[in-house]
């Protein structure tokens, strides 16, 4: 085979691969529902305290195993510092910061945001097995940042 | 085939070239600079690296307050200072020998002067504590405002080398009407193109919004809007790096290699891809942030898959490049002929590693950039494994090659060290595979990045592993660092002088370009742009016109 002829079917092998992965990415977010966090509202974060939600954080049951875990990110902790839902337990987290931009990540799962302040974040997850699980800020924030995590406990 | 095909030539006048020594001199101490800026980052990654291990040698450095410091220390001078200084050097070479064209020499020292007044004042700031904000300075933590402004003076560094490339392109397409772009000239004017228009957000971002706000002329700012434009330049960045180590590996590795380029025209096209491709791509970093719709963020994800298929096409022509090189020194078989490359050669060996750790970086990059598939992995440990692979390895490792006959070239002497050399890439590509390895697997497990592990009041099964193999991996990068530094500074103080009227090594290509047809079409750089802009606005015009003019709401915090 001549290297222009062996050059085409690599790179065609190639542009088929990248559109196959594509196309599997898009049909778990479009077909299965596996979204990324979008536009979920804004706020002053100047008044986040006095602004529903975010003025009761914790966790309320919302319906038949079905509850909202409302976070607040702040240098250095998150409030609330624990979460406990029995197995099985849909949890839509919804979470922003009071001061500098930090990170929200339920390890073990595909929860896993930004809390920028002014922007409220927001991601559905059902944990199905009883465990715990760390939520650790994956962005630096600050001089105690390593200090900020939070936990779910999964009954 | 025509008769033009059969090793064309990559430069003008390739038959011969002076450099004065004043272009050498210049040239050479910005490849100083940066390299005296690699080294200061890699003293601090060593710290870096350890704190995974639970080992702290921050403590001994003098002056440094805290791992965050250090952190800030390590991104800045490295991604930053170390890839600017050499590009803005190499890439400055590069074009000079490409159009037989002397370059002005009083601008050139201007690009030097800027890169050290603004390393200067961001290093005042970083190292006085009054700006550990990392080298992504998220808003609203607030840095001092010469921490910004040294920003600025060095991404104005890289304008003002664009502005000299662009002029000497200009003036040699004066002189030669109709010709073809020579080919090196070519990827090398690509580069900076995309560059300039890529760093226009980094530019908003800093000078509109960040230098006022940090002199107490505005009292607010936007978290999210300052990130978006961070983004904006800081995906294409990681290409404004990259690049010019493809530039060495299409047209100088094939020579180390003994073989020689395929196809011109195809090279042309990988850099307008590049061109094209590179910036309307960044909000696959901002995957996880809310504000921004998902469809948005599809679009993105759709065009950062295209712009990894330019670097597939690379691996093709740069592995059939050494394929010939390998076979004209005896190699045959499948693989038999990579075994037969010159792997005596300190400039091609730390390339070819260079190279293998490539292709890891960018598989690991594909899985960043896959959508949904990224919330596995976002701001663990896992994406420093990944750039490691990437900025850490195959940049900086193509830089040493590159060093390898450049530092030669603008001294006039004779590289020091050569066992020592090929050791020392050695030593750096084992250290990385093993921390990556250990950056990777403990980011699977929710390590995350950018965190003080080791005082860290929480853990989990496998951090421990994973960190010991980051230590591990990271002190072999440092040894395998500090040999380099040996080589470069025995060859500049010691390396036996030479006559010094040797070109620098440029390959052939085996297709010509064209000189009539589309092909001819790939050199009008006016019209690419235009077409990059467009893209530019297509992927990015959506958010800016919902979302501007922005939520001015976050106070400052300086939380350090």
């Amino acid at each position: 085979m001549s290297v222009k002829k062996l050059e085409m079917v690599f790179l065609s092998l190639c542009a088929s691969m990248l559109l196959v992965f594509l196309l599997a990415l898009f049909y778990s977010a479009y077909g299965m529902g596996m979204h990324l966090p979008g536009v979920e509202g804004t706020l002053d974060p100047r008044e986040v305290r006095q602004t529903a939600p975010f003025d009761e954080p914790g966790l309320r049951e919302v319906g038949e195993g079905q509850y909202e875990a409302v976070f607040l990110g702040m240098a250095w902790a998150f409030q609330p510092r624990e979460i406990t839902v029995p197995a099985g337990s849909e949890v839509t987290f919804i979470a922003t910061a009071t001061d500098v931009i930090h990170g929200f990540h339920v390890e073990g799962t595909r929860v896993n945001f930004m809390l920028i302040p002014g922007q409220v974040a927001r991601q559905t997850y059902t944990f199905r097995e009883p465990g715990e699980h760390l939520i650790i800020c994956h962005e630096y924030c600050g001089a105690g940042h390593h200090l900020m995590y939070a936990r779910v406990i999964v009954e | 085939m025509n008769a033009s095909t059969m090793n064309a030539p990559v430069v003008d006048s390739p038959d011969g070239f002076h450099l004065s020594d004043g272009h050498r001199r210049v040239i050479a101490w910005m490849i100083y600079l940066g390299f005296a800026a690699l080294a200061i980052g890699i003293i601090n990654g060593l710290g870096q690296a350890l704190n995974y291990a639970r080992v702290d040698i921050l403590q001994y450095f003098p002056g440094m307050r805290d791992y965050y410091q250090g952190l800030t220390v390590h991104g800045v001078v490295n991604a930053i200072v170390f890839t600017f200084a050499f590009t803005n050097g190499f890439l400055a070479l590069t074009t000079s020998r490409a159009l037989a064209r002397p370059l002005s020499l009083a601008a050139l020292w201007v690009v030097f002067g800027l890169m050290v007044a603004g390393f200067v004042l961001a290093g005042f700031s970083i190292g006085t504590g009054r700006a550990t904000v990392l080298y992504t300075f998220y808003s609203p933590l607030q840095a001092h405002w010469s921490f910004y402004l040294g920003l600025v003076l060095l991404v104005v560094s890289t304008w003002v080398t664009a502005g000299i490339l662009f002029a000497a392109l200009a003036g040699w397409r004066k002189e030669n009407p109709g010709k073809r772009i020579p080919l090196m000239a070519y990827i090398s004017v690509a580069t900076y193109g995309m560059w300039v228009l890529a760093s226009l957000g980094i530019a908003v971002s800093t000078v509109g919004i960040l230098l006022p706000w940090s002199l107490g002329l505005t009292q607010t700012v936007d978290p999210l809007l300052t990130r978006t434009l961070f983004w904006f330049s800081g995906h294409p960045i990681v290409y404004f790096w990259l690049l010019p180590a493809y530039v060495s590996w299409y047209v100088m590795v094939p020579r180390h290699a003994g073989g020689k380029l395929f196809s011109d025209p195809l090279t042309r096209v990988v850099f307008i891809m590049f061109l094209l491709l590179s910036i309307p791509t960044g909000f696959h970093h901002q995957y996880t942030d809310p504000g921004i719709s998902g469809g948005m963020k599809a679009i993105h994800a759709g065009l950062t898959f295209g712009v990894f298929f330019p670097s597939l096409v690379t691996a093709f022509s740069v592995m059939y490049a050494l394929e010939i090189g390998g076979r004209r020194r005896g190699g045959s078989g499948l693989v038999n002929w990579f075994a037969k490359l010159d792997w005596k050669n300190p400039a091609l060996v730390a390339q070819l590693l260079a190279m293998l750790s490539f292709t890891l970086g960018g598989a690991t990059g594909l899985i960043n950039a896959s959508y949904n598939l990224n919330q596995a992995i976002h701001n663990t440990a896992w994406v420093p494994g990944h750039f490691h692979m990437t900025v850490g390895s195959a940049v900086t490792m193509s830089f040493f090659g590159i060093a390898y006959w450049l530092v030669p070239y603008l001294t006039r002497r004779e590289l020091v060290g050569k066992g020592m050399a090929i050791l020392s890439s050695w030593v750096y590509f084992i250290g990385v595979l093993v921390m990556a390895r250990g950056l990777i697997s403990g980011g699977l497990d929710g390590m995350p990045r950018r965190t003080l592990i080791m005082e860290a009041p929480y853990s989990k099964e496998g951090w421990e592993l994973a960190g010991l193999l980051t230590g591990l991996g990271g002190t072999l990068m440092f040894i395998g660092g500090a040999l380099f530094f040996a080589v470069l500074a025995g060859t500049v103080l010691f390396g036996k002088k030479t006559d010094g009227e040797e070109d620098i090594p440029f390959t052939v290509t085996h297709e010509a370009p064209a000189e009539t047809g589309w092909e001819v079409k790939l050199d009008r750089f006016r019209y690419w742009v235009v077409a990059a802009v467009i893209l530019v606005l297509i992927a990015y015009g959506p958010f800016f016109a919902s979302y501007l003019p922005g939520a001015f709401t976050s106070p400052p915090y300086r939380f350090f």
